[in-house]
């Protein structure tokens, strides 16, 4: 069993290396966000935050701290340059209008036919779904960046049972034990397996069925 | 022209039962001085229009505290457990609305369009009670105007005229907003001497009809 914060590491970096040179990504809340820490060397990524700003910064040291410069989650950041502010409406006119190239959020479940569910638990927790329908619809290619199991439990599903975040629009799902791509209408094929886990064992805790890749690589699990 | 005036007065203007929408997003850019002086006015039964409902201690989230909103139009409630518990008693209607689809509608409600429509919620419970719209073969929802009786703003920098200009992340919801309300209010952290230089400008003076200048400069 990994540890958590190990876990979360193979998830963030594995993530960080579906970005090319010159992308524009919306990282989510926790998970996600870790992922800017493993952007590889010679790759310049742009970060929007939906709170409206463009090339989001490392975390700033107390003498640079400006409560008027936050990311989306609140946490005081700095703005990189190059970067720039703008409103709500430009912020989602960029995310629904395709201009973002990826957006990398979590999930409380995830489906064969790339539906997704990631904004509330009926009865239990209501949080609403802030940005979040709106970047998976719009965003040109969806990352689901997520711990595979939650309490042992499956989190990719045949079906989602939770409501949906948006229905088919998931491309691809990175967690500690595996990668997955979501076939254009449906179907998951897995390219990537961890060292430390089985086929039988990734079977065990997924919910869905899944072909194996022809060409199944290793994955990292530093 | 718009007119500065004392936070007491922005009391008298939003009556009980107002619809109110309120800037910020979480705590950035939100005019925690205009809030406090609705909760001094005694304003209830308050429709609230804002991104969230921020913290339970501060920005909007104190109106949630205080029991001033009956009915709240937010795309997100997770950081205020007090908005979530007053939904589950029954005491608070809460209406949640995808972010950019709330941006979207208070944009047409300014704008004077009839409406917009979005992929955002197709396929989802959003889509519930809406009109579906085919255009070129894709689904869209047709989402309607939002508007309300007053917009609380926040501005950075604010001059007599009106116009508002902004530093970092304040701007989100405020510029929407201006343009959808029958009366708008910004709380300025600072009320400059000399006119904004024209390109500085994001909120245009003639959206603006009072100012309060910040009390606590380091609030």
């Amino acid at each position: 069993m990994l540890d958590k914060e190990r876990a979360r590491r193979i998830i963030a970096r594995r993530v960080a290396a579906e970005f090319q040179d010159g992308d524009t990504v919306t990282l989510g809340i926790g998970l996600p966000t870790e992922v800017s820490n493993y952007i590889p060397a010679g790759v310049h990524v742009m970060t929007q935050g939906e709170n409206g700003i463009l090339g989001i910064g490392p975390v700033p040291d107390d003498m640079h701290a400006d409560v008027r410069v936050t990311n989306a989650g609140g946490a005081l950041v700095t703005i990189n340059p190059g970067g720039c502010y703008f409103d709500s409406v430009t912020a989602f006119g960029m995310i629904r209008g395709g201009h973002i190239n990826a957006v990398v959020l979590g999930a409380l479940q995830v489906d064969e036919a790339g539906n997704l569910a990631n904004w509330i638990v009926p009865g239990k927790r209501v949080p609403g779904m802030g940005g979040a329908m709106d970047l998976v619809v719009g965003a040109q290619r969806v990352i689901i960046a997520m711990e595979h199991t939650a309490k042992g439990e499956a989190k990719i599903l045949k079906k989602c049972t939770l409501p949906l975040t948006a229905t088919g629009e998931v491309d691809l799902i990175v967690t500690e034990k595996c990668v997955m791509n979501v076939c254009p209408g449906g179907g998951l094929i897995l390219t990537e397996l961890s060292p430390l886990v089985s086929l039988d064992e990734l079977r065990a805790v997924t919910g869905a069925d899944f072909t194996v890749s022809p060409r199944l690589k290793t994955m990292n699990a530093d | 022209m718009a007119q500065v005036v004392s936070k007491e007065f922005v009391g008298s203007l939003v009556p009980v039962g107002a619809t109110v929408m309120v800037g910020g997003f979480l705590k950035c850019g939100t005019p925690q001085g205009l809030i406090e002086a609705v909760i001094q006015s005694g304003a209830h039964d308050l429709t609230l229009i804002a991104n969230d409902t921020c913290f339970p201690d501060s920005g909007r989230g104190r109106l949630i505290v205080e029991k001033r909103v009956k009915r709240a139009l937010v795309s997100h409630i997770g950081t205020n457990p007090e908005t979530g518990r007053q939904m589950q008693a029954g005491e608070l209607h809460v209406e949640l609305i995808p972010q950019g689809t709330l941006a979207e509608r208070i944009r047409a409600g300014g704008a004077g369009l009839g409406g917009v429509l979005t992929p955002t919620g197709v396929g989802t419970v959003v889509e519930k009670d809406r009109r579906v719209i085919e255009v070129d073969g894709r689904r869209f929802l047709l989402e309607t105007p939002i508007r309300a009786d007053v917009a609380l703003i926040y501005g950075t920098r604010v001059d007599r005229f009106g116009n508002v200009a902004f530093t970092g992340t304040t701007r989100n919801f405020n510029p929407v907003m201006a343009t959808a309300a029958d009366l708008v209010i910004v709380e300025a952290d600072c009320l400059t001497p000399e006119p904004l230089d024209p390109d500085e400008v994001v909120i245009p003076g003639l959206f603006v009809d009072y100012i309060v200048v910040k009390e606590d400069q380091n609030a």
